[in-house]
């Protein structure tokens, strides 16, 4: 066949197929319209959980669901890029995972998975209230809770003994105390105070309401400004110069991980991936004696204040984006997921670094392998507030939380650029611009 | 060999005639630069004025409000050091950016073994790109595992670590000394170009005059320079005041939100929270410094050629 003739027979086959076609039908071609399903996820803390996605459910959700599964992760701080990106130019990820309140931030843009949720919260005995508080909006469940990361601090057993401690402090006084010892013994307390994601507000929030403070009140009115806060503040500028390596306001994520460790710092508020690094790589991270770094990790709660004890613990989510053109195959995929069977093959490679969106989960067998993990079995259960207390978690709060304002007002002081006094109101005049 | 049909033949010469005219030819080359511009400059940039004036959201259409983004954005206080940040970073670092590329250029433009060698090695921080090479400097400034620290602490200079991005100023500062290092070889390879159109004879007919190596740099070398001088810095204050990548990957605007810049801040009002109209007004503030400075660069080449 000469090329002239070959180039007309099969143009002459494209064009009866191919583009009049598609402009005739007002629809794609069979070949582009295949079951592929597009997640955007972060980039996992525990890459074994990954590795499930990859080798697991592509494989099982092709068999079981007929659906092209293609999973992209990238670092979690990029996520409110790509969604943006995403959104505004109707064509993008088909699922992506979004952050605590972010469903909020892009209900718009979503396509309803109550359904999903009420069959998963009838099935596994209901979903934790925090994660309901984060994802609804409206009435309406704007994404689908996937897992929660509790937030614990990780902390050096056999150094917390040599100053004559058995237990973990349960009151912030008391924290405050042990850290003063252990930082005059160059073992200081390891916190960010820096613009990161996830442990800086789930450490600043927390402490704000066990002293009292909180952002707004019932009404949406700011109600930062108070006494309350003001003690918060003046005590987290005191610990912070007693207890605290300084070095911790320019700290990301992943710094206080390093420092623990390499045996720099004697406790930090973390997901449990600082364990998890430690038990995979024994003979990597030791203590100074020579031990296993693992052997002498132990997990607890952060302190009670005054007003109580309280947690934020980073919540994962997954929202089915409206413009996606396969919005069934997606739903379809998540329900899938969310059975038992398969969200349990996840779930166990996490080794309780994140857990379940019910309390269903607390009671795998799981939980009877590792003692040390066990203080994040129940965690969810016990948050009781999300940003942007005494209101909603909305988009407001969310707002609040990505401009860092609580957790700079606390820096601010920490770093001594401000008084207790004047970073307070500066925080309250930031919230008021938001709250308006 | 083929021979053209003659219908084809006269479709080639109908061309042919046709772009023999200057008009069209013209026409048809400035075409593909226009849609350019216009699809990727000119469509943005109103979009991006016209978003500044309404209370757009991701996902949300939003409503014109006028000048609110504007007025919000000017009584934000972050937004204030930002824009303080975003002064002092430019000037500074075109400052050293220009002192320091000045000197090497001078350097370079000596004779010695192996200068080309040096020549190319010298642009390599421009090479790299930044995000790579401002996670290397993230590593040398860490708060915890400094090697800068290090070896400072070993050598007995220092007894406690230096805060060098846990500080807001010493943040300030290390970005400025990042950005130097990474924009000073432009420079340097700039000014040397313009350094080699400089005759050797006006050197040495100051030199017969008796004008000493600072007299010959001032009155003979610096003037001849100055348009080159002008055009490369107008270039860095234009790509400084708008710099993302470096603050974001070194500092992330913090501690306490005290090196976020302009497009820093904006791309976490924009992207991370979702306020486009406010980004867009954010980032529309740089619009009229960067006006300014254009426009000084343009009156003074207009004035050169009128002499």
């Amino acid at each position: 066949m000469k090329r002239r003739k070959f180039l007309k027979a099969t143009g002459a086959g494209f064009a009866a197929t191919g583009l009049a076609g598609i402009l005739a039908a007002h629809r794609a071609p069979v070949f582009a319209q295949a079951n592929t399903i597009h997640i955007l996820r972060w980039n996992d803390f525990v890459p074994a959980a990954d590795k499930v996605l990859r080798e697991v459910y592509v494989p099982e959700v092709q068999k079981a669901l007929g659906i092209k599964l293609n999973v992209e992760t990238v670092n979690a701080n990029d996520i409110p890029a790509r969604a943006t990106a995403g959104i505004q130019s109707g064509s993008g990820p088909d699922i992506i995972m979004l952050l605590n309140n972010l469903p909020h931030l892009y209900a718009a843009s979503a396509v309803d998975v109550s359904d999903i949720a009420d069959e998963v919260g009838k099935a596994q005995g209901g979903i934790y209230d925090a994660s309901q508080q984060l994802n609804k909006v409206g009435g309406m469940w704007a994404a689908m809770p996937w897992s929660v990361v509790p937030g614990m601090i990780a902390y050096r057993k056999s150094w917390f003994e040599e100053i004559g401690l058995k237990e973990f402090p349960k009151t912030w006084a008391a924290y405050h105390e042990a850290g003063k010892k252990l930082k005059a013994m160059k073992r200081p307390i390891g916190q960010t105070l820096g613009n990161t994601f996830g442990d800086a507000p789930t450490f600043t929030y927390p402490l704000l309401w066990s002293f009292g403070g909180q952002e707004v009140d019932a009404k949406g009115k700011v109600a930062l400004d108070s006494k309350e806060t003001l003690e918060s503040v003046r005590f987290m500028t005191q610990f912070w110069k007693d207890a605290h390596d300084e070095g911790g306001l320019a700290w990301d994520d992943s710094n206080n991980n390093r420092a623990f460790l390499s045996g720099d710092i004697c406790a930090s508020l973390n997901g449990a991936s600082i364990y998890v690094a430690a038990l995979n790589a024994p003979d990597k991270f030791k203590t100074e004696k020579g031990a296993p770094m693992h052997t002498d990790i132990l997990h607890a709660a952060l302190p009670a204040g005054p007003k109580g004890l309280h947690a934020y613990h980073t919540a994962f989510n997954h929202m089915v984006m409206k413009y996606s053109k396969n919005t069934k195959g997606a739903k379809e995929f998540l329900r899938w997921a969310h059975t038992k069977a398969n969200y349990e093959k996840w779930f166990t490679v996490q080794k309780g670094f994140a857990v379940g969106i019910s309390r269903e989960w607390e009671k795998h067998a799981m939980w009877n392998n590792d003692p040390v993990m066990l203080p994040f079995k129940t965690a969810p259960n016990n948050q009781k507030r999300a940003m942007g207390f005494g209101g909603a978690p909305d988009k407001k709060a969310a707002e609040a939380w990505n401009k860092y304002i609580v957790t700079v007002m606390y820096a601010q002081a920490a770093g001594g650029k401000m008084t207790p006094e004047q970073t307070v109101k500066w925080a309250a005049g930031e919230l008021g611009k938001i709250y308006t | 060999m083929t021979v053209a049909a003659p219908a084809e033949r006269g479709r080639v010469s109908r061309l042919t005639r046709l772009l023999e005219s200057e008009t069209v030819l013209a026409t048809a080359l400035l075409v593909p630069g226009v849609l350019i511009l216009v699809v990727f400059i000119a469509y943005p940039f109103v979009m991006a004025i016209w978003y500044s004036l309404t209370s757009i959201r991701v996902g949300v259409v939003g409503e014109f409000v006028g000048l609110a983004n504007f007025t919000k954005a000017w009584g934000d206080s972050i937004f204030q050091t930002a824009f303080k940040n975003t002064v002092f970073y430019t000037f500074w670092a075109t400052i050293f950016k220009l002192a320091l590329g000045m000197w090497l250029a001078l350097l370079l433009n000596r004779s010695f073994r192996f200068k080309r060698i040096v020549r190319a090695s010298m642009l390599l921080p421009f090479i790299i790109p930044t995000v790579l090479s401002a996670f290397a400097w993230r590593w040398m400034f860490d708060p915890t595992f400094s090697v800068i620290n290090w070896v400072l602490f070993h050598s007995g200079v220092i007894t406690d670590r230096l805060p060098f991005l846990s500080d807001g100023d010493w943040a300030m500062w290390c970005a400025v000394l990042v950005n130097t290092w990474r924009g000073m070889p432009f420079f340097a390879i700039t000014l040397l170009a313009g350094l080699q159109t400089i005759s050797p004879d006006l050197h040495e007919a100051a030199a017969l005059d008796g004008a000493n190596a600072w007299h010959r740099f001032w009155h003979v070398t610096w003037p001849l320079l100055l348009p080159v001088t002008l055009v490369v810095v107008v270039f860095s204050v234009i790509q400084t005041f708008s710099d993302f990548q470096l603050i974001y990957v070194l500092t992330g605007g913090g501690p306490a939100n005290s090196t976020h810049l302009i497009a820093t801040y904006a791309y976490q009002i924009g992207v991370a929270s979702g306020l486009l109209g406010e980004g867009a007004a954010l980032s529309l503030f740089m619009f009229p410094v960067l006006f300014a400075v254009v426009w000084v660069q343009l009156r003074y080449m207009k004035r050169m050629e009128g002499h």
